[in-house]
């Protein structure tokens, strides 16, 4: 999601690299194109005029820089701000209130409301062993209260039943009312969409707060939004006392900018992310690793690295460790796990099914199937040992070698690189032995498999984080 | 990116004029007001930025970015016109403050006008088959009710095809909408094929000689493609029963999508090839301004703006309109 930013931002410190000092003019510089950068990702213009505003200040006032060369300095600076805005650790749902605990969605139209309030719902029965009901409080876009029941039924909540004819406020009410009776752990109060410059629809939502005392109030957000997450996010904000907010929709390719818009224009943590239609596509939200997202993997981190060992040498290996456990599956274990995923055949529909796989990007599953498969080991072979295991070696005539030797093009290797780099990602969320665990129940899986599907239900889909 | 002031650009102040408000609206109060509102808000700083100085200064160009980048139009595009704007400023074809909105005006006008193309209902074609497509929550299944309405109210008749068979109760939200304007709706169970059902839709308002039939589609986003290749299925099975159909393929966007919605429509016209844009939920703080930059790189049609979610909240697009809006003048 934020690889458009990443790049970017990697371009420009790059150029930075090698200078003399920090000069004022080469500040200003870099300035005008992390803005430039940022805007592009979608950060809100307020949002990106205060971030730049506090690096400048850094920038110029601080005085070990000096002995720094500007590239790294420039890094330094701006991956702390970022996790200065996005805040450190992941911050959970907080359920320690007396049962039944309400949550209220809120949002606007087409965000994602419905949707999460069953993935959520999911997550807690599943993870957290609680007992949920879910009730709608949209009385307007039509068919809206069955689209939550039918979602419901599939993840196992409580569902509260309400009609369009009722008042939303008396819609929350009567449920916590029931919640309450029935043993309930926790209430999921879905609401309609809502533009925040609709007065009355925002006195609605207010009203419905008011007669729940929500525990939490998630705002949830679409990951494409532009511009605009400022004023909404300050609006509902502002209406409901938010506690935590929702990205939705990060599957894509959207930059991402509106969660550092949100984030720190509301001043609430980012608590989950949507990454998916499905029930099981919601994951907590780790700010730590946006940060170091959006500064780039390989080159800038590394960069990021050099910086915290002159200044802290303990943090930077610890720093170094860290990444090293992260970059831990390399060009040879991608090879390898592709020529196993070929020799059991069309996997297709089976991997939606296994554990943290529905949530790969298609393109990577896409892959297994893929007659590519075959090119893209052809193209690692053409690589040297020391190429597979640090596949960011791997620039314009490496390129060009690889992509002659395995009888490709560029762009199939460029292709390959990025594919790796999202399992990469991929692997470091499922954590160690994760992949070896999973390769282990596919083959499991193949012997008992009918012909024409999965079984349905057992397929747990948790992320084991 | 834009080609501002060149020598036979419109004149000045030529959009002026133009008002947000179709002419056929009325009883309308709130949500004009709210338009209305909006757009006064920033009209009224650049306004007053304008009121008390004939010379032109750095903060009302800074103005004018902060308007251009808070639109969504892009940095880029933003960049390169407050850029050339000072170009224009220190040759001296601009030489006086008031010159300065309506001369960006044009600009962006004339950048978006050619898209500002009405969506005829070619009788030709029996039935006028629309495909609606976008990413997930844009506004599609919204927009076909809102345009079965108005295709109902011209007279024609009108049928819808629930090709959303994966969102929980899609099919259920589009039947609600075709009970609404007392249209059928074709569809089959949730988890259908959906080019399965759009065929057999197709098959039907044949028979029933039917004058428009709106095909909806599931939200997907334009990276996931497995499901882009389903919608180029869909668009093949109509093939086989009417060459010619779908007539029209149109895109919704949601206003309120940033930068993103540029590789959604660039991908989706790859993958099927789009004739026409809705944008939805112009009815809020969002403007939109990345058309600019579709309208620029890929110069797609643009039909409609849903302005609100009852059926009566749509409007033919207008380009001045959508202009003002984004550069109000007061
Ligand atoms: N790709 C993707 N689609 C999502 C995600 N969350 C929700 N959606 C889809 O977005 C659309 C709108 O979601 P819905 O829950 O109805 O939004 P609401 O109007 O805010 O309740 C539906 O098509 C959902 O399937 C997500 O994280 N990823
Ligand atoms: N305010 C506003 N809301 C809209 C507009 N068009 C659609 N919506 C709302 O956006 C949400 C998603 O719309 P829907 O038609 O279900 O989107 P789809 O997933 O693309 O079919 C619903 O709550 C609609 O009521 C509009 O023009 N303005
Ligand atoms: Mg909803
Ligand atoms: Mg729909």
């Amino acid at each position: 999601m934020f690889e458009n930013l990443t790049e970017r931002l990697s371009r420009t410190v790059q150029q930075l690299r090698g200078k003399g000092r920090l000069t004022e003019d080469g500040v200003r510089d870099t300035l005008r194109e992390i803005r430039i950068a940022l805007l592009e990702a979608d950060v809100a213009l307020p949002v990106v005029q205060s971030f730049i505003q506090g690096v400048r200040e850094k920038a110029l006032g601080q005085e070990f820089l000096k002995s720094l060369t500007p590239g790294q300095a420039m890094v330094k600076l701006v991956h702390d701000e970022l996790v200065q805005i996005m805040g450190v650790q992941n911050e959970a749902l907080d359920l320690r209130a007396q049962a039944p605990v309400p949550i209220l969605l809120a949002g606007l139209q087409g965000s994602g409301k419905t949707t999460t309030t069953a993935k959520l719902a999911r997550l807690l029965i599943e993870q957290e062993k609680k007992r949920v009901m879910v009730v709608s409080c949209d009385v307007y876009r039509p068919a809206a209260i069955e689209q939550l029941k039918t979602l419901a039924d599939q993840v196992g909540a409580i569902f509260q039943p309400s009609t369009a004819g009722q008042k939303p406020a008396d819609i929350a009410k009567n449920a916590l009312r029931a919640a309450r009776q029935q043993m309930c752990d926790v209430l999921l109060v879905d609401t309609a969409g809502r533009l925040h410059v609709d007065e009355e629809m925002m006195a609605e939502i207010r009203q419905i707060h008011a007669v729940i005392s929500p525990h939490e109030t998630l705002f949830v957000v679409d990951a494409m939004t532009g511009q605009d997450a400022a004023n909404t996010a300050a609006a509902f904000n502002q209406a409901l006392d938010l506690t935590g907010i929702v990205l939705t929709k990060t599957d894509g390719d959207a930059r991402g900018g509106a969660a550092l818009s949100v984030r720190q224009i509301t001043g609430k943590p980012v608590k989950f992310l949507g990454s998916g239609e499905k029930t099981d596509a919601l994951q907590p939200f780790h700010p730590e690793r946006v940060a170091s997202r959006i500064l780039g993997m390989g080159d800038v981190l590394s960069l990021v690295e050099e910086v915290h060992r002159k200044v802290d040498q303990k943090k930077a290996e610890k720093l170094v460790r860290k990444m090293r456990r992260g970059s831990g599956f390399d060009l040879d274990d991608f090879r390898s796990q592709m020529e196993q995923m070929q020799n059991m055949g069309g996997l297709g529909g089976l991997m939606d099914k296994l554990p943290g796989m529905s949530n790969l990007p298609d393109n990577v599953k896409a892959q297994v199937e893929n007659h590519q498969t075959r090119q893209m080991i052809a193209i690692i072979n053409s690589m040297t040992p020391q190429e597979r295991r640090f596949p960011d070696v791997i620039r314009g005539s490496r390129k060009k070698r690889i992509a002659r030797g395995s009888g490709t093009q560029i762009q199939a290797v460029n292709r390959l690189l990025k594919q790796h780099g999202q399992m990469q990602k991929m692997m470091k969320k499922m954590g160690k032995g994760g992949m070896a665990r999973m390769m282990k129940k596919m083959g499991k899986l193949q012997g008992q498999l009918p012909p024409g599907g999965f079984p349905g239900g057992g397929a747990g889909g948790k992320m084991p984080f | 990116m834009l080609r501002i002031f060149r020598k036979n650009k419109k004149k000045p102040g030529e959009v002026q004029d133009v008002q947000l408000r179709p002419a056929e609206q009325s009883g309308q109060d709130l949500l004009e007001k709210r338009l209305e509102d909006t757009r006064r808000q920033l009209g009224k700083r650049l306004g007053a930025l304008l009121s008390n100085r004939s010379a032109i200064d750095d903060e009302l160009l800074e103005e004018i970015e902060t308007a251009l980048i808070t639109s969504d139009i892009g940095v880029q595009a933003a960049l390169e016109i407050t850029g050339n704007l000072q170009a224009a400023i220190s040759n001296k074809v601009i030489t006086q403050a008031k010159q300065v909105l309506p001369a960006v005006q044009a600009e962006l006008y004339e950048l978006i006008e050619p898209c500002e193309q009405f969506l005829h209902i070619d009788e030709a074609h029996r039935p006028f088959v629309i495909l609606m497509v976008g990413v997930n929550g844009a506004g599609k299944t919204t927009t076909i009710g809102k345009l079965a309405q108005r295709y109902k109210e011209e007279g024609l008749s009108v049928m819808l095809a629930a090709g959303d068979t994966f969102r929980a109760a899609a099919v259920e939200q589009l039947k609600s909408w075709g009970d609404r304007n007392d249209v059928p709706v074709i569809a089959q169970g949730s988890g259908a094929d959906s080019a399965a059902v759009v065929f057999d839709a197709l098959q039907s308002a044949k028979a029933r000689k039917i004058d428009v039939l709106i095909a909806d589609t599931a939200g997907r986003l334009h990276t996931q493609a497995n499901l882009m290749e389903e919608l180029k299925k869909v668009h093949r099975v109509m093939g086989k029963l009417d060459a010619t159909a779908p007539h029209e393929i149109m895109l919704v966007v949601d206003a309120g999508t940033g930068q993103n919605a540029l590789n959604q429509a660039r991908e989706f016209n790859k993958a099927i090839g789009l004739t026409g844009i809705t944008v939805t939920k112009l009815d809020g703080t969002a403007k939109g301004g990345v058309l600019f930059g579709i309208a620029h790189e890929l110069g797609i049609p643009i039909r409609f703006i849903g302005v609100g979610e009852a059926a009566k909240d749509l409007r033919p697009f207008d380009a001045g309109s959508f202009v003002n809006a984004i550069l109000p003048i007061d």
